[in-house]
C-alpha cells in the first residue's frame, strides 16, 4: 500500500471519482492548469479537459452560485474555495440558496454540491488565511460538514462527500496537508458521514475521561493522551468526530456514560464554537454518569493573530493541563 | 440621439458595442398598430394565448391582494402592469429552457400550463403547495414545468441560471436558462458574479432585467448613476438589448433573438425590459409615502394588455363580447379556485421535517 500525505490522497480521489463519473467537475481559484495553490487538483485539467476542471473569476459568491445551477441540472461539482476565510462572500448562497434549496422547493430541486476548502490555523497565517468558520455552518439544517484529519480518512471521507445526495461542506486542514504521511489504498472506499472514530489511550479500567476533537486539532488531543497516560496513568477515550453533521452523537454518549468526564477541544474561538453544542448535547444525554462539569479547551476568544500563533492554539499542553484541571476537580 | 420619451428617467447614449442598440426596442404602439419597420410576426393563435395568459394574470393578483386584505392569505405581490415581460418572453421559449424566476414572474408559470387551482394552492401554503407549505405564497416553481422555485433573496438566482446553462451546454442540450430579475437586483453581488461568469464561460444564458423604475420605495435614479441597466451588460462583454418591457412584440422578438444567439454559441444575452411596477411592491407596501400617483396613471395608458387587445381587435381577432365572456369564465375559475384552497387542511405536522436533507 504506498505511504501518501493528505494532499496526495485528495489528489488520488479526485482522479479516481473523475473517471468513474463523467458528470464531475472541479472548479474554483487557479484550480485549473495550476493545480490549485495546494495543488491538490493537479493533473485533473490535463487529464479530463478544461470544461470539467477550469478556474473561475475570483468571486466565492459566484463559484458557489455558478454550482448550484449546474448542481440542479445534473452535474455534479466539486467547488473550491482557495482558503476558508474567503467563504464569506459565498456565506449567503451557502446558507440561503444551497442549504434551503430542497426544503423550499418542497423535495423539487435540489443542489448537491460539495465545497471544498482548506482551513485551520499553524502556518502563520494571520488573520485570513487561519479561521475555522465551521459552527456558523453548523447553524444552519441543510448542510453536511466534514472535516478531514489523516490521508487514510481525506480518501473515505471525500469520497462518500461526493457520492452524497447533499451539500456537503468538506474542510481541509492545511497544516496537516503535507505533516501527516500514511498508507492508503489504492481502490476505492468510503467513510460514511456520521461515523466517528475512537481511539482508547490506556487501559479500560484506567478510563477517567472522554476527549473530543477533529482535524488538525485531533492530532494535539492524541499527543496530549499520550503524556497524560504516560506521565499521569490516566486512561482516555480520544474521539474524532471527522463528521460534524450528522453528528455521531452515539459515540460520545456511549464514551461519556463509560468515563464520566469529557473535554472538547477545537481551534475555533471558545465562544459559540461548536465545542458549546457538545457540551449541552452531553448535559442533556449523560449528566447523571459526569463527575465533573463538560470542559472546553478551545481558541481564544480574539481574531487569529500572527506573531503569536502558537499562543493561541490550544496545543498539546494546554490540552494536558485542561485534562489535569478537569480531572482535579 | 433620439430621445426616448417612455423612459424619461434614462438618459441615452452611444455604446460602442456588437449588438446593442442605443435606442429601446420598441414594436407596438400604445395604439395596438404594429410599426411597419416590425417584421416580426407571432402566430394568431400565440397572440391570442399571450393575451389569455396576460389578463389571467393580472384578474389572479388582483384577488389576490384582496384575500390578503380579507385576512385569508398572509402575503401578496403583484406583476400589475409588468405582464408582457413574463408571458412574452415565456412564449418566446421552448418548455425544455429552465427558468429561473423572481417572485414578479407568475406568468411564466400560467403559460407553461399551471392551473388557477395550482397558483392558489400555493398562495395559501395549504397541503397541495408543491413546497409544503415552507415557504410564503408567490414563490412559485414546480420541477414538471422546468421552472426552478422561487426564494425571496434577491438576485441568487442569477448565478444559478449562469451554472444550469452551462451543464446544458456540457450536455449537448439545445436549450437555454433564463433568470429574470428587477432593476434593485442589479446592485447584488451576485448579478455581476452571474453576468461575468456567464461571460467568461460562454453559457447559453438570457438574463432578463425588468426595470420597473423601484425596488420597493427606492427609485432607479437612487439605484445606480448609470445609462440604466444596459451599460453593465455591455461592461461584462455580453451582447445587450433594451426592450419596451410593456410591448408584447418587442420583448418575444428579442427574447427569441437572445435564444438563438446563445444557441450559435455567441455567450449569454442580458435584456432591460423597460417597464413600471404598477401596484405596491407587496401587501406590506404603501406607495402613496413615496411616489405621486399621477407617475401611476401615466403608466395605465401604456398597459401591456390593453396594447396587446386593441392589436387583437384591429386584426380582427377579438370583440368586447368574447373579451367579457373570457374575464367571466377567469374570474370563476378564480372563485372556484379559493373556495377549493381555502377549505384545504395546512400541511402534515411531520411536512416540517420534510426534505431537509435527501429522503432515500
Amino acid at each position: 500500500m504506498p505511504i501518501m500525505n493528505m494532499i496526495q490522497s485528495l489528489n488520488l480521489t479526485l482522479h479516481q471519482e473523475f473517471a468513474r463519473d463523467d458528470k464531475l467537475l472541479t472548479f474554483g481559484e487557479d484550480v485549473g492548469a495550476f493545480g490549485g495553490v495546494f495543488r491538490v487538483t493537479a493533473g485533473l485539467q490535463e487529464k479530463f479537459g478544461e470544461d470539467r476542471c477550469f478556474d473561475t473569476p475570483l468571486c466565492e459568491q459566484g463559484i458557489i452560485g455558478f454550482g448550484i445551477g449546474i448542481a440542479q441540472k445534473g452535474l455534479k461539482p466539486i467547488c473550491e474555495i482557495q482558503f476558508a476565510d474567503y467563504i464569506f462572500p459565498a456565506y449567503d448562497q451557502i446558507v440561503n440558496e444551497l442549504a434551503k434549496m430542497r426544503y423550499r422547493s418542497g423535495g423539487q430541486y435540489c443542489a448537491p454540491l460539495v465545497i471544498r476548502t482548506p482551513y485551520g490555523g499553524g502556518i502563520h497565517g494571520g488573520h485570513y488565511h487561519s479561521q475555522s468558520p465551521e459552527a456558523q455552518f453548523l447553524h444552519t439544517p441543510g448542510l453536511k460538514v466534514v472535516v478531514a484529519s489523516s490521508p487514510y480518512d481525506a480518501k473515505g471521507l471525500l469520497t462518500a462527500a461526493i457520492r452524497c445526495q447533499d451539500p456537503v461542506l468538506f474542510f481541509e486542514p492545511k497544516r496537516i496537508y503535507r505533516q501527516i504521511k500514511e498508507e492508503v489504498p489504492m481502490e476505492e472506499y468510503e467513510i460514511p458521514l456520521g461515523v466517528a472514530k475512537i481511539q482508547t489511550m490506556g487501559h479500560e479500567a484506567d478510563l477517567q475521561a472522554t476527549l473530543i476533537g477533529w482535524g488538525a486539532q485531533h492530532h494535539q488531543n492524541m499527543e496530549a493522551a499520550k503524556q497524560l497516560n504516560i506521565s499521569h496513568g490516566i486512561g482516555i477515550e480520544v474521539i474524532n468526530l471527522r463528521t460534524l453533521n450528522p453528528l455521531d452523537i452515539n459515540a460520545i454518549t456511549c464514551s461519556v456514560q463509560k468515563t464520566g468526564r469529557c473535554l472538547i477541544a477545537h481551534e475555533a474561538p471558545k465562544t459559540q464554537g461548536f465545542g458549546a453544542e457538545i457540551a449541552a448535547l452531553v448535559m442533556e444525554h449523560c449528566f447523571l454518569s459526569l463527575e465533573a462539569p463538560v470542559a472546553r479547551c478551545c481558541g481564544l476568544d480574539i481574531p487569529f493573530p500572527n506573531a503569536l500563533e502558537a499562543d493561541y492554539l490550544p496545543d498539546a499542553a494546554r490540552v494536558v493541563q485542561a485534562m489535569l484541571d478537569l480531572i482535579r476537580y | 440621439m433620439e430621445q426616448l420619451p417612455h423612459f424619461q428617467t434614462f438618459r441615452s447614449q452611444t455604446i460602442n458595442s456588437q449588438i446593442i442598440n442605443s435606442q429601446t426596442i420598441n414594436s407596438l404602439g400604445i395604439d395596438g398598430v404594429l410599426s411597419p419597420t416590425c417584421h416580426y410576426r407571432i402566430s394568431d393563435q400565440d397572440l391570442l394565448k399571450g393575451y389569455e395568459i396576460m389578463t389571467l394574470t393580472r384578474l389572479v393578483d388582483e384577488r389576490m391582494i384582496t384575500l390578503q386584505r380579507q385576512g385569508l392569505i398572509s402575503f401578496a405581490l403583484s406583476s400589475f402592469g409588468e405582464e408582457a415581460c413574463a408571458v412574452a418572453s415565456a412564449a418566446a421559449l421552448n418548455f425544455c429552457d429552465w427558468m429561473y424566476p423572481q417572485y414578479r414572474e407568475p406568468g411564466v408559470m400560467f403559460y407553461r400550463g399551471w392551473s388557477i387551482q395550482e397558483y392558489i394552492h400555493q398562495m395559501f401554503c395549504n397541503s397541495h403547495d408543491l413546497n409544503l407549505g415552507h415557504q410564503m405564497p408567490n414563490h412559485f416553481g414546480a420541477k414538471s414545468l422546468n421552472v426552478v422555485t422561487v426564494s425571496s433573496t434577491i438576485a441568487t438566482q442569477i448565478p444559478h441560471a449562469a451554472g444550469c446553462a452551462y451543464a446544458m451546454k456540457l450536455q449537448g442540450e439545445k436549450s437555454v436558462a433564463i433568470a429574470y430579475f428587477g432593476d434593485g437586483g442589479t446592485s447584488e453581488g451576485d448579478f455581476h458574479a452571474g453576468l461575468n461568469f456567464a461571460a467568461v464561460r460562454k453559457v447559453p444564458a438570457i438574463f432578463f432585467c425588468r426595470n420597473n423604475g423601484y425596488a420597493i420605495s427606492t427609485p432607479v435614479s437612487k439605484q445606480f448613476a448609470s445609462d440604466g441597466v444596459a451599460p453593465k451588460g455591455i461592461g461584462y462583454g455580453i451582447a445587450t438589448f433594451r426592450v419596451d418591457g410593456n410591448d408584447y412584440y418587442a420583448v418575444h422578438e428579442i427574447t427569441a433573438k437572445a435564444k438563438g444567439l446563445c444557441l450559435e454559441g455567441k455567450g449569454p444575452v442580458l435584456i432591460e425590459a423597460m417597464t413600471y411596477r404598477r401596484g405596491a411592491h407587496s401587501t406590506s407596501d404603501d406607495p402613496s409615502l413615496y411616489r405621486k400617483e399621477t407617475e401611476v396613471k401615466e403608466w395605465e395608458a401604456k398597459c401591456p394588455i390593453l396594447r396587446l387587445k386593441r392589436h387583437l381587435m384591429i386584426k380582427g381577432l377579438w370583440d368586447d363580447k368574447q373579451d367579457a365572456a373570457m374575464i367571466e369564465k377567469i374570474s370563476q375559475e378564480i372563485s372556484l379556485s379559493i373556495d377549493v384552497a381555502k377549505a384545504a387542511p395546512a400541511p402534515p405536522l411531520q411536512s416540517l421535517f420534510e426534505h431537509v436533507y435527501f429522503q432515500s
